[in-house]
């Protein structure tokens, strides 16, 4: 995994709330047993009609979010299924941070193992985000170091994050390594374990 | 005695391997639960480090998402077929048991577990799929994960897991006849939202909860993801006990009566603290139909689709419009006046016997409109055939359902059971995102003696006025 410090970067508003996974990559996509190529599909229905040409009325096609790379959008984002796929579309098409005022919980906890950041902010930053995002080209730089969201014009907000989750994304660091440093604990363990 | 303990409390301290300061718990998991969407990856990641499956005795694969419930051995979907054998392939490299398409034990992953006694009081479950939650009607502590969890838990048989909050929602009172679960549930969420449970564990409780029968309690415990809770349990009993005797991979004889003993402690103690409690008043629960695309989007079967000039604020308006466009209704429209051309009884959430048996009661002599295509899923082959022991499937095809063998089928749509676009179906099932049953599709989500109400009638009818005494 790519070890994620500080990002600069586009900022999509998708001002919609209770965002499901479905809708982060419908489930005709989820067939395939690679993790890489999801990007293409991320928000299939909200972004093509049925043979598959762009829909105009939905933002993402706009040229003015071409590259964009941090996702503004509204609470209980990544709701519903527990398909990682959700995380790895976003992060295939090129997103790198999801701002929102809240996140489910497994999507949440998905998006570290991607090197995705999910940044929770307060609900009123978020809509100031999104009113920026939506008039003009706005940018924004993500410290994970300093946990802060900021622009050029001195909007700088903090956000919390677990210190575990924080040093994984910051050093790139593979769980399952970490894990397998316990294995002796994990031996213990079933040692232990009592029969019935 | 020890300060009093929720069972939440029990099972976590049970399961923890390692712990430290500033850092997650590193939790035990004692089963492990695959199928074949969320997993393929996660082999994949293990033969690319070298790494094996630790625990294969502790892990269990079937095939249910991507199975076709006709002409079984037609997989026309190249990229199904792949995954589905790509299951078989990794089962068979890793030494791990699998219930394959043509295997007697096959069917969804949640239904399986219990009916085949994996899933017990006090166990650790995890699964790549947020339904996970339905073990937890056995009083396990059991809860879906990505792939990139699923692949670490195959490595290791743990997980790191911050410990969450405790919610308590202690249902009073009783059920209305013709209420079922799935009302019940439904009417929770709709009371109190999608995202009530985040960051929550749920512990259900009350009379009501106590009086339920294991597969209604399952109903129950598989929707607490749609509340946000990535887990719900409910404290075993009597009821919990006598489900699992004599199923094939519960204990046996003397060792049967040392686990009950066990599981009966792990029910939360007389006095135990939680971080937030909910009451709910039963009595005022009415049979519920979803008219939107979230399931808080929710009314009783007698009133009317919310009108968006109503919302308390911008973004719940905005919400209800999308909703409402999306879904083809307009504000203030009776929800019985929506008519319907599609029925689906299955799904992890209501495809149990059951379900079935209570579902064949209200069509038992009638005929599905002809406007309607009707059909039951079985959760399991061993529902299935257990139904058609009760002359269940005649029933069914004499009133013009069809009937079809285990599988995920029309609840997400990943095998050829769709419902085409502007389509609208009245379904068993637990999620009415947008293009949730086909792009395009419109799911309302009601309980199996309401589907089968909406199959005869072609639109959505209180079950209560429909042959009441037949209704539990």
């Amino acid at each position: 995994m790519e070890p994620l410090r500080i990002h600069e970067g586009l900022v999509y508003p998708l001002n919609r709330t209770n965002v499901d996974t479905d809708q982060i990559i419908p489930k005709q996509f989820l067939k395939r047993i690679e993790r890489q190529g999801f990007g293409q599909f991320l928000f299939y229905n909200w972004r093509f009609h049925d043979d598959g040409e762009p829909r105009e009325d939905f933002s993402l096609n706009d040229d003015k979010y071409k590259g964009a790379s941090i996702l503004v959008a509204g609470e209980n984002f990544g709701c519903g299924s527990s398909r990682e796929h959700a995380p790895w579309a976003l992060e295939d098409y090129g997103f790198k941070v999801i701002i929102a005022p809240s996140f489910a919980d497994i999507f949440y906890n998905n998006c570290f193992k991607n090197g995705l950041l999910p940044v929770t902010l307060n609900e009123e930053t978020i809509q100031q985000l999104i009113k920026k995002a939506e008039t003009e080209r706005y940018e924004v730089t993500v410290n994970l170091e300093a946990q802060t969201v900021q622009d050029s014009e001195g909007m700088q907000e903090s956000f919390d994050i677990s210190s575990y989750q924080k040093e994984m994304l910051l050093n790139g660091w593979d769980e399952i390594a970490v894990t397998l440093n316990e294995a002796d604990k994990i031996d213990q363990y079933e040692q232990n374990i009592v029969k019935y | 005695m020890d300060h009093p303990k929720t069972i939440i409390d029990k099972i976590w301290e049970r399961h923890i391997v390692h712990q430290e300061q500033e850092k997650p718990d590193l939790l035990y998991i004692d089963l492990h639960l695959v199928h074949e969407v969320t997993s393929p990856q996660a082999f994949e990641g293990l033969r690319m480090k070298g790494r094996k499956v630790r625990r294969p005795d502790l892990t269990y694969a079937t095939m249910d998402h991507n199975v076709p419930t006709i002409h079984r051995n037609v997989i026309k979907d190249e990229i199904s077929k792949t995954q589905m054998e790509t299951l078989k392939q990794n089962c068979e490299q890793f030494n791990i048991p699998l219930a394959d398409i043509d295997h007697p034990d096959q069917g969804i992953v949640h239904v399986i577990g219990p009916q085949l006694g994996l899933t017990q009081p006090g166990k650790t479950i995890v699964c790549g799929d947020s339904h996970t939650s339905t073990h937890g009607a056995f009083g396990a502590l059991a809860f879906g994960i990505g792939t990139s969890e699923v692949e670490h838990v195959l490595a290791t048989q743990t997980i790191w897991q911050q410990k969450p909050k405790t919610l308590n929602v202690k249902v009073n009172g009783n059920l209305g006849k013709g209420v079922t679960a799935k009302d019940l549930i439904l009417a929770i969420i709709a009371k109190h939202g999608v995202r009530f449970g985040t960051g929550y564990i749920i512990e259900y409780t009350g009379e009501v909860i106590r009086n339920l029968s294991m597969e209604g309690r399952m109903t129950i415990c598989n929707m607490s993801i749609e509340a946000g809770a990535r887990a719900g349990l409910i404290s075993p009993d009597d009821t919990t006990i006598e489900y699992l005797r004599g199923k094939r991979h519960a204990p046996e004889g003397e060792a049967f009566d040392r686990a009950a003993e066990d599981w009966r402690s792990l029910a939360t103690d007389e006095g135990a603290a939680y971080d937030a409690t909910v009451e709910i008043n039963a009595e005022e629960i009415e049979p519920q139909v979803s008219w939107g695309t979230n399931p808080s989007m929710c009314i009783p079967v007698s009133e009317s689709v919310p009108d968006p000039e109503n919302a308390a604020t911008v973004n719940e308006k905005q919400a209800i419009e999308r909703a409402l466009d999306y879904m083809g209704l307009e504000p203030n429209q009776p929800i019985s006046s929506v008519e319907i051309e599609h029925v689906f009884i299955g799904s992890c959430t209501n495809s149990r016997l059951s379900d079935l048996q209570r579902a064949a009661e209200i069509v038992r002599g009638k005929k599905v409109k002809d406007s309607v295509r009707a059909m039951v899923v079985p959760g399991s082959h061993n529902v299935k055939e257990a139904a058609e022991k009760e002359g269940l499937d005649v029933i069914f095809k004499q009133a013009g359902f069809e009937w079809r063998a285990a599988g995920c089928s029309m609840c997400l749509a990943m095998n050829d059971d769709v419902v085409p676009p502007g389509e609208r179906c009245a379904s068993t099932s637990n999620r009415n995102f947008e293009g949730r049953q086909g792009n395009g599709a419109r799911t309302h989500l009601v309980s199996p003696e309401m589907a089968a109400a909406a199959a005869i009638e072609g639109r959505f009818t209180d079950v209560r006025q429909m042959g009441s005494a037949v209704l539990s």
